[in-house]
């Protein structure tokens, strides 16, 4: 049996979440019977957004290819409208802001037709060039280097990189590799949120060192080293239900995604912290903004990508 | 009013617009009257503005949230008065009196007599983008005649940057909505302008807004 378009192996995995997340659910309501004094409420809601998130991202890939693309180009825009919010921008600059918009629908236009030079291309040169010339032609060259630098800074990191997820799903049927292209996301998505979620929970428990205590103070070298390991652990599992990786390469790609999780996330840290917030938004209730969210994704998505293509398709 | 058409537009095309391309986040939602009369009293950067402020109340009080508008602009041709009386549900006020003894805020206080909430703009009309504007009076004159409706100040920050005045390209940002305390009339004119001016800078105080010049 078929549900929707996903493989067995997708349903399976996806099933899996499903029950770690009703036992997360009860684990809280047990709690809040145990200690009726303390205040689980941020949990209850990080627990319940992360039900609504996976019920989207579930939906979306089971629409098939084309409204999964949808779907990541919407995350894309929804992390670049969060990020231009909270930087600063200038007001002469509105226009080259929409330009930057632009470029959303025509990367994930390349993604769905499977064009690859153009994907790899585009944003980094076509995008840099349009964009700051365009910025040029405002004529207002007061701050002018902070505003092109963070705009394009936006387009490589909400739109270049977050676009890697969706090529994922185009990537086997374009190079008849083995597995299909939703595996290799619910792979990839499901091993960064793990790793986020893991070295969250080996640093509160363990955490001592810290690693990069002026960016992200919460950040521990025992959080770090058991999230990695604990996710590395999870990919060499996972592996054989949904990528073409062996067990080595497995390996690889859980260290690789370990530590890019993790890197991805520290970045966004130092973006708040410039900025002076500590959350990117209120969008997702208990998690803070999109960007909170997909901060890891930022760097795993290309560097996942890469791995994977470059060895095996 | 176009009870069918105000839905439309209100509930299914400005809410899609204003949550999907734009975003809201609203602070002490709580804080909103769950009926009239009452006085919604915002800083006006944007057309947007009086959208987002209508689209903030549930769709069972559309019927009686009302934007107090300028007659002069929005019923300038008849297709404009159509769409401003009919489907957004303006007030039309006039700026400049006719006589010396008219009262241009009398059909504002027939909106309120009625129970009806009322989206009101103290800085008068749209300012430069993201900077509060002097207050005009007639938030105090009106509080002043209506002792018990209560006004609710209303910081919006974000438009001026989505849609400034004098621009037609909507380019997306999130937008802000911060909610103040209810204020009623004090007894004293200068004091109520103040006061409210007070809620919101504290309002403003709030958030963190990157520049935008």
């Amino acid at each position: 049996m078929n549900v929707l378009q996903l493989s067995r192996e997708v349903q399976w995995v996806l099933a899996g979440i499903g029950a770690l997340l009703v036992v997360a659910t009860l684990v809280t309501r047990l709690l809040k019977v145990r200690n009726p004094g303390s205040d689980y409420r941020e949990l209850t809601q990080r627990i319940h957004a992360w039900w609504v998130m996976v019920a989207i991202f579930a939906v979306a890939l089971g629409l098939g290819e084309r409204w999964s693309i949808a779907f990541f180009a919407f995350v894309s825009f929804l992390a670049l409208k969060e990020y231009l919010s909270l930087i600063p921008t200038r007001r002469a600059d509105r226009r080259v802001i929409f330009w930057a918009y632009l470029t959303i629908p025509v990367q994930y236009w390349w993604v769905a037709e499977g064009y690859f030079s153009m994907f790899t291309l585009f944003i980094p040169v076509w995008g840099l060039f349009i964009v700051s010339t365009r910025m040029v032609l405002v004529q207002e060259t007061h701050d002018f280097l902070r505003a092109v630098g963070t705009l394009q800074w936006g387009m490589m990191t909400m739109v270049f990189a977050l676009s890697h997820v969706a090529y994922l799903l185009v990537l086997p049927a374009q190079s008849g590799g083995p597995g299909d292209g939703a595996s290799l996301v619910v792979y990839l998505v499901l091993l960064t949120e793990f790793n986020d979620v893991a070295q969250y929970v080996w640093g509160k428990t363990f955490g001592k060192h810290k690693v990069v205590p002026k960016v992200s103070p919460g950040k521990t070298v025992e959080g770090l080293a058991g999230g990695i390991v604990t996710t590395t652990g999870l990919a060499v599992l996972l592996a054989p239900w949904l990528t073409p990786l062996d067990r080595w390469d497995a390996v690889a790609a859980g260290l690789l995604i370990g530590m890019g999780g993790f890197l991805g996330d520290i970045t966004i840290s130092s973006v708040k912290r410039d900025i002076g917030v500590k959350d990117s938004g209120t969008m997702i209730a208990g998690h803070g903004g999109v960007l909170d969210r997909v901060n890891s994704l930022m760097a795993t998505a290309p560097l996942f990508f890469h791995f994977i293509r470059f060895f095996y398709y | 009013m176009n009870r069918v058409l105000r839905w439309l537009f209100f509930v299914v095309l400005v809410r899609g617009v204003v949550r999907v391309l734009l975003g809201l986040n609203v602070r002490h939602r709580e804080r909103l009257p769950a009926g009239g009369p009452a006085i919604l009293a915002a800083n006006h950067n944007s057309h947007l503005d009086t959208l987002v402020l209508i689209s903030l109340l549930p769709p069972s009080l559309l019927p009686r949230i009302r934007p107090v508008a300028a007659a002069d602009y929005f019923l300038r041709n008849r297709l404009m008065a159509w769409f401003s009386t009919k489907v957004i549900g303006v007030i039309p006020i006039k700026r400049q009196r006719d006589r010396p003894d008219e009262d241009l805020l009398e059909p504002v206080c027939e909106a309120l007599r009625r129970g009806e909430i009322v989206c009101f703009f103290p800085e008068g009309s749209r300012g430069e983008p993201e900077r509060f504007k002097p207050l005009k009076s007639g938030i105090a004159r009106l509080a002043e005649r209506f002792p018990d409706v209560p006004v609710y100040p209303i910081y919006l920050h974000g438009l001026g940057k989505a849609l400034p005045k004098g621009e037609a390209l909507l380019v997306p940002f999130f937008l802000d909505v911060f909610v103040g305390e209810p204020m009623r009339w004090g007894g004293d004119r200068e004091r109520f302008l103040a006061d409210y001016r007070a809620a919101m800078d504290a309002l403003a105080a709030e958030g963190h807004f990157p520049p935008w010049k």
